[in-house]
Formats: C-alpha cells, sequence, structure tokens
C-alpha cells in the first residue's frame, strides 16, 4: 500500500516537472510562432521556467498574464540564456500583468523595439538583495517610444527599471524597491520620470549619460511628482559597474546629462544626497571617449519638498571618504550636491535652484581640492526654461 | 453568358493572384531534413549530393566541443561573390547546411559518433532564415523544431576522459541572436579569411567532396572559383590564421582570429552587443572599444568585480577572460550555444593578454 502511495506521489511529482516543461516550450513556440497582432496569454501559477524566453521580429504583440504575482514565471532553476525574457527588433509590444523573478541575467531585456509597453509588471530578486542577482529588471534598450506604467523592480545588483540608450520614455505609477539604482535613465532622449515610488534602494533615481556608447549624448529628463526616500541601502553592485559608485543614502544623481528638470518631488530621509549633479570625472575613471561630453548643464532643480533626519552622510566608499575627510560636513548634510566642475569658458550654466523646501545646497567645489567648497545657494538662484 | 465569362474570368484572376502570393510568401519549412535531399545514401553517413559542397572554417566557433560538418548549395548555375572582409555574398537560392555531432570517442572517430542537429541558413527574397533539425535516437532522420530544448551529451574526449554535459539546441529566436547584422539575419562563418585554406580531413573522411571539378587538396577558395561556384577571386589570397596552429599566425593574430569568430557576430557595432561599446572584430583597430582598459558598461556581474575588459599583462584581471571561464548563464560568454569552457581557446586569449604592454 505504502509503496502504491510512494509511486503515486512519484507520478504525480514527474507529471508536474513535465507539465512545467511544456508550459516553457508551450510559451516559446507560441513566441516564435505568433502572428502579427495576436494576444499570448499566459495562465495564473508559478512557472519554472529553464532557459530564457525570447520574442523576435513581431508587430503588435500583447503578452499578457492572470496579473501580477498570480502569473509567475521563475527562472530560479536556470541553466540556458542570460535573460528571463528577450524581444527585440519588434514593434508595438505590450507586456502586461505578470512577474518574472530570479532570472540569472536581466529579468526582461527589449532591445530595438518600437513602442514598448510594460504594464502592471513586476521584476523580482527574490531573497536578500545581494550582488548575485540579475542586473536589470525591466531593460528596455535601443527602443522608441517606451511606456512603464504600474510595474515594480526589486532586488536588482544594477538598476530595478533601467532605459538604456532610448527615446520617448514614460516611467510612471511604479515601485522601485530594494536595488542598488531604483529608476535609472542612462544615455536616453527626452524622458518623463513622474509619480513613482523609490525606497530601499542605494540611489533611487539615477539619470546618467555615460562615454563609450553609441547613442552618446542622453537629455531632456523630466522627474516630477516622484516619492523618493529611504534610499539607504549598502550598495551591494559588483564593482566594476558604474553603479556601484553611487554613494548609500542618495535620493537622485544626475551624472554629465544636459537639460534635466527636477520638480515637485518628495525626497525625504536619504542619508547622503537628495540631488546630486556631478560631471563624469566624479566616477574617476579615464575618459577615451572624444566625442563625449563629461559636464551637465542646464540643470533646474524646482520645487522639491527636501526632508531629512540629522545624522551623518554614509562613511562608505569614495563618497564616504569625500565627506567625512575632504568636506568635513559632520551630521550637517545639504540636501543638494553639485561638483562644482565646469567647462572652461563654456556659457552654459549648470544649476538653477527654486522654491524648494529645505534646498540647502553645497558647491564642492571638487576640481580644486574644496578649497573653495560654498553652500551659497545666490548664485544659483535663478529659473530655467521648463522642459 | 456575360456571367459565366464574369465568373470565370474572376476565379483566373484568383488563381492567379493565389500564384503570385504564394510565390512572393517563403515557403514553409520542411518537416524532416530528409526532405530537402541534401544527402544520398543513409542520412546520417551525410555524404552530400551532387551540387552540396563541404566546406571548413579555419577557425570555427566553438560549441561545447561539438564536431561540425558544413556545406553550402548553391542555386543551379549561380556563384557567390567574394567579399575582402565580410561572409561571401550568396546569391538568393543558397542554403548553408551544418550538422553538429560528438564522436563517441574523439580518438578514434571510427567508434561512430551521435548527432545532434543540423542547422540550416537559407537565402531566401526576403532575407536569410534559420531552421534547425533535431535528431533523432535512431539516427535515421531530423525533424524541425522550432522551440529549442536542452539535452545532455557524452562521449570521450581526446585526453581520454569521459565528459558528460548539458548542450542547449537553440530556439530560431536564439539563432538571431548571434546571425544578426542590425537586425537583418545573416550568416557568420564562410568568409575568405575563414575559407582560405585546404578542406581540413575530418571533413574528408566524413563527407567526400562530390562536386564535379572539386580538388580537396587546393584552396577552398580556388577550388570553388575553379568548379564555378564563386566570382571574384583577387589574385592574393587570405592568409589562413588557424587558431590552434602557431605556424598559421602570432599568438596575437590568432587570439584575434577566436575572439573575431567567437564573439564579434555580437560584439560589433552592427551586432545585437553593440549597447556594450565592445567591438571584438578583427577589423577593429582601436584599442578601447577593443576592450582595453575599457570600463564596462551593462555587465552587471558579469563584471566579476574587476575594473576593465581586458587589462594588458593581467589576464586574471581581464573581465573577458573572466566571462570567457563561467558557465553561470548569467555572466558566461557567449550567452548562448555554450555549457562548457573552450580551455584550449581560454589559454590562447590569456596568453595575448599575457603578453600585452
Amino acid at each position: 500500500m505504502k509503496r502504491v502511495a510512494l509511486l503515486s506521489v512519484l507520478l504525480f511529482c514527474s507529471g508536474l516537472a513535465m507539465a512545467q516543461a511544456d508550459i516553457q516550450k508551450k510559451l516559446q513556440t507560441q513566441l516564435i510562432m505568433a502572428e502579427d497582432g495576436s494576444v499570448i496569454e499566459v495562465d495564473e501559477g508559478n512557472f519554472s521556467i529553464l532557459a530564457s524566453l525570447s520574442m523576435e521580429g513581431k508587430k503588435n504583440i500583447t503578452i499578457v498574464g492572470k496579473g501580477m504575482d498570480k502569473t509567475i514565471l521563475s527562472f530560479k532553476g536556470q541553466v540556458d540564456g542570460a535573460e528571463g525574457l528577450r524581444i527585440s527588433n519588434a514593434e508595438n509590444i505590450v507586456i502586461k500583468d505578470l512577474t518574472i523573478q530570479d532570472s540569472k541575467g536581466d529579468c526582461i531585456k527589449t532591445m530595438n523595439v518600437k513602442n514598448i509597453t510594460f504594464q502592471n509588471v513586476k521584476t523580482e530578486w527574490t531573497g536578500k538583495p545581494k550582488a548575485s542577482n540579475g542586473s536589470y529588471g525591466l531593460y528596455p534598450v535601443k527602443c522608441e517610444g517606451v511606456m512603464i506604467d504600474g510595474c515594480v523592480a526589486i532586488g536588482a545588483s544594477d538598476a530595478g527599471i533601467y532605459v538604456g540608450q532610448s527615446k520617448k520614455i514614460v516611467v510612471k505609477n511604479s515601485k522601485a524597491i530594494n536595488n542598488v539604482a531604483g529608476i535609472e535613465i542612462e544615455n536616453s532622449l527626452d524622458a518623463e520620470v513622474y509619480d513613482n515610488e523609490a525606497y530601499g534602494n542605494t540611489g533611487g533615481i539615477l539619470v546618467f549619460d555615460l562615454p563609450d556608447l553609441v547613442l552618446k549624448k542622453g537629455g531632456r529628463v523630466k522627474v516630477y511628482n516622484n516619492n523618493v526616500h529611504d534610499n539607504n541601502y549598502i550598495n551591494f553592485a559588483p564593482k566594476g559597474n558604474i553603479v556601484g559608485k553611487v554613494p548609500q543614502g542618495t535620493g537622485m544623481l544626475i551624472l554629465a546629462t544636459s537639460d534635466v528638470e527636477i520638480f515637485n518631488n518628495k525626497i525625504t530621509d536619504n542619508i547622503s544626497i537628495g540631488v546630486g549633479v556631478i560631471s563624469y570625472f566624479m566616477t574617476e575613471s579615464p575618459i577615451k571617449d572624444k566625442e563625449y561630453d563629461p559636464y551637465p548643464s542646464n540643470i533646474f532643480i524646482h520645487d522639491n519638498a527636501f526632508q531629512r533626519k540629522p545624522g551623518r552622510a554614509t562613511m562608505k566608499g569614495r563618497f564616504g571618504k569625500m565627506m567625512r575627510f575632504k568636506m568635513k560636513m559632520g551630521k550637517d548634510v545639504p540636501s543638494v550636491f553639485w561638483d562644482g566642475i565646469v567647462q572652461k569658458d563654456s556659457g552654459d550654466k549648470v544649476i538653477c535652484l527654486k522654491g524648494n523646501q529645505n534646498g540647502t545646497f553645497v558647491n564642492m567645489d571638487a576640481a580644486n581640492n574644496f578649497k573653495n567648497m560654498s553652500r551659497d545657494t545666490t548664485p544659483h538662484e535663478c529659473t530655467m526654461k521648463s522642459l | 453568358m456575360q456571367k459565366r465569362i464574369f465568373i470565370w474570368l474572376s476565379l483566373l484572376t484568383f488563381i492567379f493572384t493565389a500564384f503570385v502570393q504564394l510565390n512572393e510568401k517563403a515557403l514553409p519549412p520542411l518537416e524532416k531534413l530528409s526532405d530537402y535531399g541534401f544527402f544520398e545514401g543513409k542520412i546520417a553517413d551525410q555524404k552530400p549530393v551532387k551540387g552540396v559542397v563541404p566546406y571548413t572554417l579555419n577557425t570555427p566557433l566553438f560549441t561545447d566541443y561539438a564536431e561540425k560538418l558544413r556545406f553550402v548549395k548553391l542555386p543551379e548555375g549561380q556563384k557567390a561573390v567574394y567579399n575582402e572582409k565580410e561572409v561571401l555574398d550568396f546569391p538568393v537560392g543558397t542554403t548553408i547546411i551544418k550538422t553538429f555531432y560528438y564522436p563517441l570517442d574523439f580518438r578514434k572517430p571510427e567508434k561512430g559518433r551521435q548527432i545532434i542537429e543540423t542547422r540550416l541558413l537559407i537565402h531566401e527574397k526576403a532575407g536569410w532564415r534559420a531552421l534547425v533539425y533535431v535528431w533523432n535516437d535512431e539516427q535515421t532522420d531530423a525533424l524541425l523544431d522550432v522551440a529549442g530544448s536542452i539535452k545532455e551529451v557524452k562521449y570521450t574526449y581526446l585526453d581520454g576522459k569521459k565528459k558528460k554535459h548539458l548542450y542547449g539546441i537553440p530556439n530560431l529566436n536564439q539563432c538571431k541572436g548571434c546571425h544578426n547584422r542590425n537586425e537583418i539575419m545573416s550568416p557568420i562563418g564562410p568568409s575568405a579569411r575563414q575559407l582560405s585554406g585546404q578542406l581540413q580531413q575530418e571533413a574528408l573522411t566524413y563527407s567526400p567532396a562530390s562536386f564535379a571539378g572539386y580538388d580537396p587538396a587546393e584552396n577552398q577558395l580556388n577550388a570553388w572559383s575553379k568548379s564555378g561556384i564563386l566570382e571574384g577571386l583577387p589574385g592574393k589570397l587570405p592568409v589562413a590564421v588557424v587558431w590552434n596552429n602557431a605556424a598559421t599566425g602570432s599568438v596575437e593574430q590568432r587570439a584575434k582570429m577566436w575572439l573575431d569568430i567567437n564573439c564579434a557576430h555580437c560584439h560589433r557595432p552592427e551586432g545585437p552587443a553593440s549597447t556594450s561599446g565592445l567591438n571584438l572584430s578583427i577589423h577593429n583597430e582601436d584599442p578601447v572599444t577593443y576592450g582595453i582598459s575599457k570600463t564596462p558598461v551593462a555587465s552587471g556581474r558579469g563584471s566579476g568585480n574587476l575594473m576593465h575588459d581586458i587589462v594588458p599583462g593581467k589576464p586574471s584581471e581581464s573581465i573577458l577572460i573572466y566571462r570567457m571561464e563561467s558557465t553561470d548563464p548569467g555572466v558566461m560568454m557567449p550567452e548562448v550555444g555554450r555549457k562548457t569552457v573552450h580551455v584550449e581557446g581560454v589559454a590562447l586569449v590569456k596568453e595575448w593578454i599575457l603578453g600585452l604592454k
């Protein structure tokens, strides 16, 4: 009797494993065979997927689950391919109502897609955030027309929501939690980031322009109505990555980007930096790309509410050391940091500050070994044209 | 009466349009490999019929130690056009055929082999199209498979050690993960620099050249030209660099040739890994984009806590080597088509980096 019971359990288990492999095969086949204009539905349930799923060269496709946390594709046992789901060379693609978990590399990467929408999608590395988690949760790159709405990204060892080398971007109503970078817009043009909540990350929202890339110059980025708080998680990015240099306790950081407007945000209890504006020189990496512009310019920071419990900034990393030994700030940490590094003879205005609550400021004068550090906001009280 | 003519006319128009559409639309792929008639006799012997030309590459892409048989079939009476830098220009109607197998014992090929898959690249009017046929266990035929799968393979390697590992058969999308230039499907291997050289011995044993006028003792490019399937051959042929033959080139030349075939299909400005800014094409002469002291862009944990792609003199501090030595799907490079480490390839690239100043 016992034996029969055991056998049936075994049969049941192997049946289950079979069903799982079948689902992976079925889903991948659907993704390959889908006619343009079709809807691919994914059932409710927690499915273990062992290889990257991919779609290529399609138009007008919707991939839809039964709801975030109801349709879960888990890549915990992944043995093949780096991403969870990869979509490339496509047009008008919608991914919605599902969760992707624990992929070995990025959870969802979309490349060369015109009009990609992520709606109510969760990407998550379960367990304690760690360096061995994949890099990006939602990762549209080289896309035009990106809509990220109502999504949640947790535990990425680089950025939870990362839009790179793309154009015409909206990120809204989304949450980024316990990533190294919550939301990052990198080498991208015309982005709006609003009504999001970023907390528990190392850095909440980042806007970066990096060298050596094909789309060299990002910019025209509006960041507003976001709630960016308690981004004090220890930086767990593997070394070598640019986000590995983001100080623990950063609300927002603008690196070498031009035309950025930051307004109406609540920026609360990020221990090191409320908003930082820095040139690429602060990364202390050499610049070999001759076409690259390492200076930020035209950064308008207005009508934000900064708040911060008194206390020291992080003591970790290069920035921690800089704060402690060079700037010697103690517990009096300002809200807005600017490295003060400007391009000689450039007429570009770098920063305007206006109408911020608690908008304390420091010009670090980093180029001159912090000699003429200044907390005076007067030179920067000005207005720029709204984007 | 008029009504009848009208009906006939509409019917004719309908047939005509249907015919035109059928001609324009790619035919559905055949279900079995045998349906194509590329081989004669027992299909597992892979003996090509007349007009199906076997070829070998000087420095092939590493695929988990699988051996490969390569053939090309050009449409009757047509020629490929020589290209100095890239893959030869094959006319519409060409099929490139590649069969992946493991000898049961690498030291004794006569003991037999297990054929895993045969991949086709078919040049249709609308462009190249990839298809994968997976062999049955009886080795009597291979069936079209679009979704890919993972198999376990077993064999005895050259060192006499028994090996057992997973082998990934790609899904059709993964084919384009590598065979991709600006999102257009394209072949990777048969460039002049890869073909310039004799047909290698294995290919001769398994698949004797059957093409009329084909002399297997000649440089493949000359043989192709003489048998009328290649035009535009220059007077001087490219030097054949064989990655594991020190007589064919310096360490640097051979390492770069290896990196070209294993990495540059993605890591080039027109390839899917252009986002990384790393360009490992044999034609790239800029040290930074070739990776020397270059910082990574979006490598995540692929960086392995290292700062630069290639650190001159220090292979163990180079991200390139770290990723070539990994088999973790989130770290390793290439990201598909590999479950094991190409120990000999890694050793060559390490030797090159060690000698860099």
